[in-house]
C-alpha cells in the first residue's frame, strides 16, 4: 500500500470505560476515493473507534493524523472544521424540526443572528436535487420522512458541507432494499469526488459491495485489515466470531 | 390584563425553558427574592428598610432596585442552569431545591415582614399608564414580539427547538446544548427579575410570601398554550394565549363567587387534561 496518500491516519488509539477496554492499539488509516469498512460483533469497539474519530468521545492515548498533521479531535465542531462528516445510526436529525433545519443544523446562514431560510431552502433544495432525492415537503418535520429519505437527508448534508472524510455508522440498517441501493449509489458517487469513507456495517453483503478494505473488530482489537478481493464471506464471519481465518 | 403580565412575563422565559425539556419550579420563591432585594436596595439597606411611609423619600433611585431585581434573577437563574448541565442534576429536582431556597433567602432578607412605601417614579412603573394602557402591559407587548422574533427567527431560537428535539443530535451537530440550556434559565430568571419589580411597583410593597404558587400557574399557562413539556415544541403567541386563558378563568371565577380553594383545584385538573392532550395527540400522530 502506498504510504502517499493517506487522509486519516489513527495510531495506536486506547479507550476504556470505567475500567472496560473498549480499544486496545487500534490503528486504522484511510485514503481519498476509498472505502474502508469497519465490522465486527456489538461491543467490539466499532461505534467507539468512530465516535474518536467525530469527535463525540475523546481517546485516552494514540493519535490522530489528518492529512498528515496531528490533530486534537476534542469535539464534534473540531471534527467538522477538519472535514471529518459522521452519519449516525440514529441519524442524528432533530425530528421537531424541518428538512432545511435539519440541513444546516449548527451551520445556520444567518444575518445579525438572524436566519436567512429562504435562501437555506433554496440551497438545500439544489443540493438534494443534484442527488437525485425526492422530497415532497421541505417544510414538515422529518419525524414524518422516511427512514430513506432522512439517510438521504444526512449524507446530503455531509456532502454540502464539503465532508474530505464521511463516516457512515449503519447507514443501510433501518432501510428497504431499493433504499439501500440509492445509497450505495451515494457511496460510489462520493467517492468520485476524492471522498474516503469509513463504513460501519453488520450486513456482510453490503461490506462487500462497498467497500475497497475490511477492518474487522474483535473484543476492542483489530483481528485484521485486508482488502475485500482477498478475502470470502466466509473469511470475514470466521474472523468475527472467532478472531482468526 | 395588568395581572396577566406579571405572570405572563414569567411565562415567556418558562417557554424558553420547556421548550429544551427543563422545567423551572423555583420562579415563584425568585420572585418574592427578587422583589425583596429591589425593595431593600430602593430603602437604602438592610437597616433602613422597614422606614415605613407612604411616600417615603427614598436611599436609591427606582432604577437601581431594578437593576438588583434583576441581577439576583440572572444570577439565581444562572445557579439553576450551572447545577443542570454542569452536575446533571434534573431539572426538576435543582428547581424544586430552589423553590425551596429562594424562598428561605426572601424570608431572610425581609425578617418576615413586607417591606412597602416607594416613591412616585417607582410606583409609576407598576401603577401608571401612557394613555389608557398601563405600563406593566406595555413592557409585557415589547418582551412578548421580542421573544417571538428570537423563537422564530434567530439561529439562537433555531439552536433552541433542536435541543428540545434531539439534544444529542443538537451537540452532535456542534451545539453547545450545555450553553443553550443554561441560557433558557437565565433568561426565566431575567423575566422574574423584571415581574417581581412590576408586582412591587404595583403593591407599592415586597413581602417573602408573594408569588406562592406562581410557578404552577405559569406552568400551566405555557402548557396549555400547547408548549410540550416533553420538548421541541411550542411557540410564545400560544403561551399568551395560555396567560390569557388563566387571567380570564381565575378573574371570571372571582366575579363568579367561585371561592379560591375550588380554584386551585380546577388549575390544577386544567394542568393534567393539558398534558394528557398533548400525549394524546402524540401517540396518535406517530405512526
Amino acid at each position: 500500500m502506498e504510504q502517499a496518500d493517506y487522509i486519516v491516519e489513527m495510531n495506536n488509539i486506547y479507550k476504556s470505560f470505567n475500567g472496560v477496554q473498549a480499544l486496545k492499539n487500534v490503528s486504522i488509516n484511510l485514503k481519498k476515493n476509498e472505502v474502508v469498512g469497519i465490522v465486527g460483533h456489538n461491543g467490539a469497539g466499532k461505534s467507539t473507534l468512530i465516535k474518536i474519530l467525530s469527535g463525540a468521545i475523546r481517546k485516552d492515548s494514540g493519535t490522530i493524523l489528518i492529512n498528515k498533521s496531528p490533530v486534537d479531535l476534542a469535539g464534534p465542531k473540531v471534527a467538522r472544521d477538519l472535514g471529518i462528516e459522521t452519519i449516525y445510526q440514529d441519524l442524528a436529525l432533530a425530528g421537531n424540526l424541518d428538512v432545511t433545519a435539519n440541513f444546516f443544523l449548527g451551520n445556520e446562514k444567518s444575518r445579525y443572528f438572524f436566519l436567512k431560510n429562504n435562501s437555506m431552502r433554496e440551497e438545500a433544495k439544489r443540493v438534494l436535487q443534484e442527488l437525485k432525492i425526492r422530497i415532497e415537503s421541505y417544510t414538515v418535520p422529518v419525524d414524518f420522512l422516511s427512514g430513506g429519505q432522512r439517510q438521504a437527508i444526512a449524507i446530503g448534508r455531509a456532502i454540502y458541507n464539503k465532508a474530505k472524510v464521511l463516516v457512515m455508522d449503519e447507514p443501510t440498517a433501518a432501510l428497504g432494499i431499493e433504499e439501500t441501493r440509492r445509497v450505495g449509489e451515494l457511496i460510489n458517487q462520493l467517492k468520485k469526488q476524492d471522498v474516503g469513507i469509513f463504513l460501519i456495517s453488520h450486513d456482510i453483503h453490503d461490506v462487500f459491495d462497498f467497500c475497497d478494505r475490511i477492518a474487522i473488530l474483535k473484543n476492542g482489537e483489530i483481528v485484521e485489515i485486508c482488502r475485500s478481493t482477498d478475502v470470502t464471506k466466509d473469511d470475514v464471519i470466521s474472523m468475527i466470531i472467532k478472531g482468526a481465518r | 390584563m395588568r395581572q396577566i403580565s406579571i405572570a405572563g412575563l414569567i411565562a415567556l422565559g418558562m417557554t424558553f425553558v420547556i421548550i429544551v425539556r427543563g422545567i423551572d419550579l423555583s420562579v415563584g420563591s425568585l420572585l418574592a427574592l427578587c422583589g425583596l432585594v429591589g425593595a431593600v436596595i430602593a430603602k437604602g439597606g438592610l437597616v433602613e428598610r422597614f422606614s415605613v411611609g407612604a411616600n417615603a423619600d427614598l436611599l436609591n433611585p427606582w432604577y437601581w432596585a431594578l437593576i438588583g431585581s434583576v441581577g439576583i434573577g440572572l444570577l439565581a437563574g444562572a445557579l439553576n442552569g450551572l447545577c443542570i448541565t454542569k452536575l446533571r442534576v434534573p431539572a426538576f429536582v435543582v428547581t424544586l431545591g430552589g423553590l425551596s431556597a429562594y424562598r428561605g433567602a426572601a424570608l431572610i432578607v425581609s425578617d418576615g415582614g413586607p417591606i412597602s412605601g416607594f416613591d412616585d417614579a417607582y410606583r409609576w412603573i407598576g401603577q401608571g399608564k401612557i394613555g389608557e394602557v398601563p405600563i406593566p402591559v406595555i413592557i409585557f407587548l415589547v418582551f412578548i414580539i421580542l421573544c417571538h422574533i428570537v423563537l422564530r427567527y434567530t439561529v439562537y431560537g433555531r439552536h433552541i427547538y433542536s435541543v428540545g428535539g434531539n439534544p444529542e443530535a443538537a451537540r452532535l451537530a456542534g451545539i453547545n446544548t450545555d450553553l443553550i440550556i443554561t441560557s433558557t434559565y437565565i433568561i426565566t430568571g431575567f423575566f422574574v427579575g423584571l415581574s417581581a419589580f412590576i408586582l412591587s411597583a404595583r403593591l407599592n410593597s415586597a413581602e417573602a410570601v408573594a408569588g406562592m404558587g406562581y410557578e404552577l400557574t405559569v406552568i400551566a399557562a405555557v402548557v396549555v398554550g400547547g408548549t410540550s413539556l416533553f420538548g421541541g415544541t411550542g411557540n410564545i403567541l400560544g403561551t399568551i394565549i395560555g396567560a390569557i386563558l388563566f387571567g380570564v378563568l381565575q378573574n371570571g371565577l372571582v366575579l363568579l363567587n367561585v371561592s379560591s380553594y375550588i380554584q386551585q383545584i380546577i388549575i390544577g385538573i386544567i394542568l393534567i387534561l393539558a398534558v394528557a392532550f398533548d400525549r394524546f395527540s402524540k401517540s396518535t400522530r406517530q405512526v
